[in-house]
């Protein structure tokens, strides 16, 4: 569709587009690397107009591929970033609590979890998957906790237990998904149900709440000689991991490759099974991981712990720029969304928003960052609805087929 | 009939289109009988131990509780048929139930078929917009939905903020429709079977229920076969949030306490209750009457565990698990079914 916005890497998309060569006019033109791509100047009607460099050096068609691509990402991230400081300008305007460091330390303190999470859910929907699991991933991870503690088991002992756990949780999405063929939709709506019942299961009814100071202040205290929360710390440390991962190494372009066109992934020779199983291990490891903070945080174990959660991460995601397509986005984007999302929370908590109700604006916010991308090709579609009603009134078109 | 309906649809391809209709359609019969199975055994089971459990009353009480299951089961399957999904329903039942009976409270002596209207509309209004959402953004309707499950949620904790509806205000003559029964058996499981007995005839007879199965077993082919796609999804979600909004007045009648809780995480069970029934979760087959029975099942063992006196703390694991049973056995079954009709027409290709 669009080849230049399309962040395949150059030796996979050569395989695809040496296959291609027989319809050069459709566009594909900058994906050939044949010498005819190299000498002729390559159709540019798709692509922004200002990238139009002379023939000249190697491989004039990648460079200008990459740097549409770069000024693509660039814009709907400078997009995020200004949203982030209105976000910012709008909090200390309505509240003079907003910019105060207790203020920010609180709020980053509640978004922590979320923000850890969103991160491999990255990874997830940029292969062109979902899962929706995360939430009950944590509070079964929550409630395991609360558990062995009430069990007296060692606190290090409960942690490994718990990355078992989050291990098997993630390994069962991503077997169901890969290896028996199920969309990762039905199934992770399955798991979102089977492991909040389990959570309900492991603990009923009761709460355990007398986990000793030295794990609670985890989740309350900054980390030395910083205003940042532990959780914070975590964050920006996997987000470096994560980022690194996914633009720089071959792992992270099959990521983009299978999201953009799982068949051309697997003509190119990835291991689509593989890694997609790989990251819907990693997501569950880290949201069970996430339990764990989340639980010291709020220094209870309860079944319910983060309910509903997964709206959140998928929101964030998506506003970060992420393609619910997959084949498209990038963990910068995913971090400004991170930003915006705990200030406009953290806004939202200031103002004496009935927190219960805050669904409302993250559910919207979802839509808007699915809606505003190809908010263009919306009113088009709007049109042709409108005209494929009227042509259905003619009666002949049904008669046809009879 | 249904052989009558493929001919006019292919006729170049007869012969092929029978054999591999009829075992489809045997296949079918054997899902649908198998829930027909599983459900029997499991009842058998339970009233050996606990005798109780198929007492006039649990009986009574069980069918009028599926009521409310099978009728959102009925809108959901129309939209999974269609290759979508609607997880908003338990939300919108949820703000039918409160803002519906609400009107008990403020016009007293409100006529009870006009709060049913209320019901309907609200679900209408919220159906309407996931639907033109879904239609006009081609957006996945995974993602709308989630987020209209927790936009319309949000919108009923504002609207009820802490109040409840509670059994005081509600008029006898409402509170005893899921009670009023004829021979034991409650008239509104009599209406709610015919309700979804015409919602079966309309997706297995009508051009535009068929055209909900063309669009779910391969939408690009439906949209190029001249199938107005958009407004087929529009009016399926339309269908399922009005629906969902009747089902929350039926809900109020029977639970008579509504706050801002009401429904929730009922798109679980619905879904659950679909894709047990029968419903393939990719879409393109499955029937109103195997969901009903999905959702017969799902509430049987939840009243079961009730009655064996095993904590109700279950019954999402259940629900869960069986959502992934079903799709993987459905999986599987069609796999199989594939290679059998391969093997059959071997020469015929693809």
């Amino acid at each position: 569709m669009e080849p230049d916005q399309n962040p395949l890497p150059p030796d996979g998309s050569a395989a695809t587009g040496s296959a291609a060569t027989g319809s050069p006019a459709t566009g594909s033109g900058p994906q050939l690397n044949g010498t005819e791509g190299r000498d002729a100047p390559p159709p540019a009607s798709p692509g922004p107009p200002p990238a139009s460099p002379g023939p000249p050096p190697a491989s004039p068609g990648q460079a200008r591929r990459r740097r549409a691509w770069v000024q693509s990402a660039l814009r709907w991230e400078t997009g995020l970033a200004v949203v982030a400081v209105a976000v910012v300008v709008f909090g200390g305007l309505t509240s003079t609590q907003f910019l105060t460091s207790s203020n920010f330390f609180n709020l980053s303190v509640t978004s922590g979890e979320v923000a850890i999470m969103a991160l491999p859910m990255t990874f997830i929907i940029i292969s062109g998957e979902i899962d929706l699991s995360v939430a009950s991933t944590l509070g079964m991870s929550s409630a395991l906790l609360g558990l062995l503690w009430s069990k007296h088991w060692p606190m290090l002992v409960i942690l490994v237990a718990l990355a078992v756990l989050g291990v098997v949780a993630g390994l069962i999405n991503g077997l169901l998904v890969t290896r028996v063929g199920l969309p990762s939709l039905a199934v992770t709506i399955g798991t979102l149900g089977l492991y909040r019942g389990i959570a309900q299961i492991i603990l009923g009814a009761n709460t355990v709440s007398n986990f000793p100071a030295t794990y609670t202040t985890i989740g309350i205290n900054p980390v030395p000689h910083t205003n940042i929360p532990y959780s914070v710390a975590i964050f920006i440390v996997l987000a470096v991991i994560f980022g690194v991962v996914l633009h720089a190494t071959p792992t992270g372009r099959s990521v983009y490759a299978m999201g953009a066109s799982p068949e051309a992934a697997l003509f190119a020779g990835i291991r689509v099974k593989r890694i997609k199983t790989m990251l819907f291990v990693v997501s569950g490891l880290v949201c069970s991981m996430a339990g764990a903070l989340w639980t010291f945080r709020l220094a209870t174990a309860v079944w319910n712990n983060a309910i509903g959660l997964e709206l959140s991460v998928v929101a964030i995601v998506l506003l970060g720029g992420v393609s619910i397509f997959g084949g498209k986005g990038s963990i910068v984007g995913v971090v400004l969304a991170v930003i915006i999302f705990a200030g406009l929370l953290n806004a939202l908590l200031l103002t004496n928003f009935n927190q219960e109700a805050t669904g409302i604006v993250i559910g919207g916010l979802l839509l808007i960052s699915v809606f505003v991308p190809n908010a263009g090709a919306l009113r088009s579609r709007a049109r042709g609805l409108v005209r494929a009603r009227s042509l259905r009134r003619s009666p002949e078109i049904g008669a046809v087929h009879d | 009939m249904s052989t009558a309906l493929t001919e006019r649809q292919n006729p170049s391809s007869a012969p092929a289109g029978t054999i591999s209709r009829k075992l489809t359609e045997r296949v079918f019969r054997i899902r649908e009988s198998g829930i027909v199975a599983v459900l029997l055994v499991f009842v058998a089971v339970t009233a050996s131990i606990q005798p109780r459990f198929i007492d006039q009353a649990n009986i009574q009480f069980l069918l009028s509780n599926t009521t409310v299951y099978a009728l959102l089961a009925l809108g959901e399957t129309m939209v999974v048929i269609s290759r979508n999904v609607d997880l908003s329903v338990g939300s919108v039942l949820g703000l039918s139930a409160y803002v519906s009976t609400n009107l008990f409270g403020h016009h007293p002596g409100i006529p009870i078929p006009v709060v049913f209207l209320a019901g309907l509309g609200i679900g209408l209004a919220c159906g309407i917009g996931n639907g033109l959402m879904v239609a006009i953004g081609r957006v996945p309707s995974l993602v709308v939905t989630l987020a209209t499950l927790y936009i319309i949620r949000g919108i009923d904790i504002l609207i009820v903020g802490g109040n409840e509806v509670v059994a005081q205000t509600l008029p006898n003559s409402f509170i005893d429709i899921p009670r009023a029964n004829v021979l034991g058996v409650p008239y509104l499981a009599i209406v709610i079977a015919a309700v979804i007995g015409a919602g079966a005839y309309y997706l297995r007879s009508f051009r535009s229920g068929r055209e909900l199965y063309a669009m779910g077993s391969n939408p690009e082919a439906a949209r190029l076969a001249g199938v107005p796609v958009g407004k087929r999804i529009f009016t399926s979600f339309a269908i399922s949030g009005g629906i969902a909004g009747l089902a929350g007045v039926l809900w109020a009648a029977q639970y008579q306490t509504i706050d801002s809780t009401a429904g929730t995480g009922y798109e679980l069970t619905v879904i659950s209750a679909v894709v047990v029934g029968g419903v393939a979760i990719f879409g393109g087959s499955g029937s109103a009457v195997g969901a009903a029975v999905g959702a017969l099942l799902l509430s049987t063992i939840a009243s079961a565990l009730n009655v064996l006196g095993i904590s109700p703390f279950w019954d999402q694991a259940i629900a869960g698990f069986l959502l992934l049973v079903a799709i993987t056995l459905d999986r599987v079954i069609s796999l199989k079914l594939t290679a059998a009709l391969r093997q059959r027409s071997s020469g015929v290709g693809t």
